[in-house]
């Protein structure tokens, strides 16, 4: 019998990619576990524990402010046909193609000093730089649900606010959860950008990079490990959550 | 009740053409016509969804034609029946009476006599998904006859069912209007849902409603050759049925099954045999009739009869026209078995 081996050949290959991505957090957790008393005298920094505070709170913001704009703006994209909106659609995925550090530049520079070193800094540029997944993710949810079941909730009596609310939304929250737990987790990473609009109020992801740059790697080693744990919770938290809802 | 006046709509590439017809209070209003001749959407224009291109909509007198779907008062049932999926069966029916604010225990009982109608009681708590075909069906009714709309837009309701239960369905579908007595506009492609179910029919072709009128009128003249073509040529005789026998007008015909009460059957044209004189066969039908008109047809013709007040039509070959000398007011034999009648 003839075997096919196609399957294994690619699985062989594409494995490298979760090697290459595991293989970091692994070494960096190992590296780290030897060095336990650096990692408790970190956990006591009063500099880092405020740093991971503001990084917890504006990507959470963040992710506020992307849900609250980012779904009606998706609504839109997935019910609306009108000139221009493949202009609107390439506009949301600009932030992907924009080097991080240019966006803080070109924020500066429009907004200048109302959002320089700023919480409202921190979170216009990490909104910036996440809210496509939200509008994205949002505008995919409602293009799965079946115009026809808003038609029917129109003609059982629902306003078109009203069948949003009880039938379109309802059915596309899994899909716009999971959109806004990328948001949030694309906000929490970044760093390109508010290291230049605002480098204070400190958050974890710059308080590593000013460590590393002021004392080496083995100083910037713990925060590292902290932030990829906390992050890595949440993130799995939130995904398994949203997950059992959608099966629910 | 519902007046629809000279609609048009162009929408991708199915059109309306100048569509004007009514529905009467109380009447179950058949529209049939093939697919893509934009029966689903005339319904979407009628629900609201779409605004028409040109024409008006009337609902008891009153221009409904701006309305909002939500304030015309009709309840639309699509063709993949659009049940809520995130939804019991329960808090699908109950939808459009939580809108309206109905009291909890109002909801509740009403919800348990319409499923106790449709028999879907004991699916109350289960999810669409779970459902069989027919049971979504009944759930989709359910949930729109509930706020008991004015007029109920169905779209090829027994479509996407298995035969038998269609067939079942169908049957059902006459007990469910004589206990709940709504008017619906129902739109089809289906020969024997018009049949079975309409009061009316209007054939539609190509975005224009050609005909309209009873089922009788539609089905024995055609108004068009497309018409005919369409509907097959089928003789549709109407009458009382009394066990096996169908009384239509002054004829009594033997049926192929039991039938009680208004039924309509359909014979094919050529399974009607012409004689000059009675003849001893299997059939089990055989009566007098006159022959009212003769159209040939090429190698085929086609003979109209009239036998006590029934209209007939059958298929002969030219030969055997000129052999039996078929013409108008000639008196000749018709008969047909039993077993060749379709009951709907």
């Amino acid at each position: 019998m003839r075997r096919d081996y196609t399957i294994y050949l690619f699985a062989a290959l594409g494995s490298f990619l979760i090697v290459y991505i595991a293989l970091p957090l692994a070494v960096i957790f190992t590296k780290q576990a030897s060095d336990w008393g650096m990692l408790v005298r970190t956990l006591h920094d009063p500099l880092v524990l405020e740093a991971l505070r503001n990084s917890l709170f504006t990507a959470t913001a963040t992710a506020l402010i992307a849900l609250l704009l980012g779904v009606p703006l998706g609504y839109v994209l997935a019910r609306r046909e009108f000139r221009g909106k493949s202009l609107i659609q390439a506009v949301v995925d600009v932030p992907i193609v924009i080097p991080h550090s240019v966006v803080g530049i070109m924020l500066l520079v429009t907004f200048s000093s109302a959002i320089l070193d700023s919480y409202t800094g921190i979170i216009a540029a990490m909104l910036f730089v996440s809210a496509p997944f939200t509008i994205n993710a949002a505008r995919d949810g409602f293009l799965a649900v079946d115009e026809r079941l808003e038609h029917v909730a129109r003609t059982l009596g629902a306003s078109q606010m009203k069948a949003f609310f009880t039938v379109s939304l309802p059915m596309a929250l899994s899909s716009i959860l999971s959109g806004a737990i990328m948001t949030w987790a694309r906000a929490i990473s970044e760093v390109g950008a508010i290291l230049i609009v605002a480098y204070y109020p400190k958050t974890a992801q710059v308080l590593v990079m000013e460590y590393f740059n002021n004392y080496g790697l083995r100083s910037s080693r713990p925060i590292s490990v902290i932030l990829v744990v906390m992050s890595l919770t949440i993130f799995i938290m939130l995904r398994w959550l949203v997950g059992r809802e959608a099966n629910a | 009740m519902l007046e629809v006046k000279s609609i048009s709509k162009d929408w991708k590439e199915f059109r309306l053409r100048e569509l004007s017809f009514e529905v009467k209070n109380g009447e179950y209003f058949i529209i049939l016509g093939p697919s893509g001749a934009g029966k689903t959407l005339l319904l979407e224009v009628i629900a609201g969804i779409f605004s028409p291109d040109e024409g008006r909509i009337f609902m008891n007198g009153a221009d409904i034609t701006e309305l909002a779907p939500e304030e015309r008062g009709l309840a639309y049932i699509p063709q993949n029946y659009a049940l809520f999926p995130h939804m019991t069966v329960y808090s699908n029916i109950s939808y459009g009476l939580k809108i309206r604010k109905v009291p909890k225990s109002e909801i509740d009982r009403k919800i348990r006599e319409i499923s106790d109608i449709l028999g879907i009681s004991h699916l109350l708590h289960r999810k669409p998904k779970t459902l069989s075909g027919g049971e979504q069906q009944r759930v989709a009714i359910a949930r729109a006859l509930v706020i008991e709309p004015e007029l109920l837009l169905l779209d090829e309701p027994f479509a996407n069912l298995d035969i038998q239960t269609r067939g079942k369905l169908i049957g059902e579908m006459k007990r469910w209007r004589k206990e709940l007595g709504f008017t619906a506009l129902h739109v089809t492609h289906s020969f024997e849902e018009a049949v079975s179910l309409g009061d009316r029919v209007g054939v539609m072709l190509n975005g224009q409603l050609i005909q309209t009128g009873t089922v009788r009128d539609v089905f024995s003249r055609p108004a068009n050759e497309e018409v005919a073509k369409f509907l097959g040529f089928e003789n549709i005789i109407e009458g009382i049925a009394e066990g096996r026998i169908l009384k239509a007008n002054g004829l009594e015909i033997e049926l192929p099954e039991e039938a009680e009460g208004r039924v309509r059957a359909g014979l094919r044209p050529e399974d009607i045999i012409l004689s000059l004189e009675p003849i001893k066969t299997s059939a089990r039908n055989e009566f007098k009739a006159e022959v009212d008109a003769v159209e040939e047809l090429g190698p085929l013709v086609r003979v109209r009869l009239k036998s006590e007040g029934v209209e007939l039509r059958a298929f002969i070959t030219r030969s055997s026209m000129l052999e039996m000398g078929i013409e108008k007011g000639k008196e000749v034999y018709v008969s047909f078995k039993a077993s060749a009648l379709h009951v709907f």
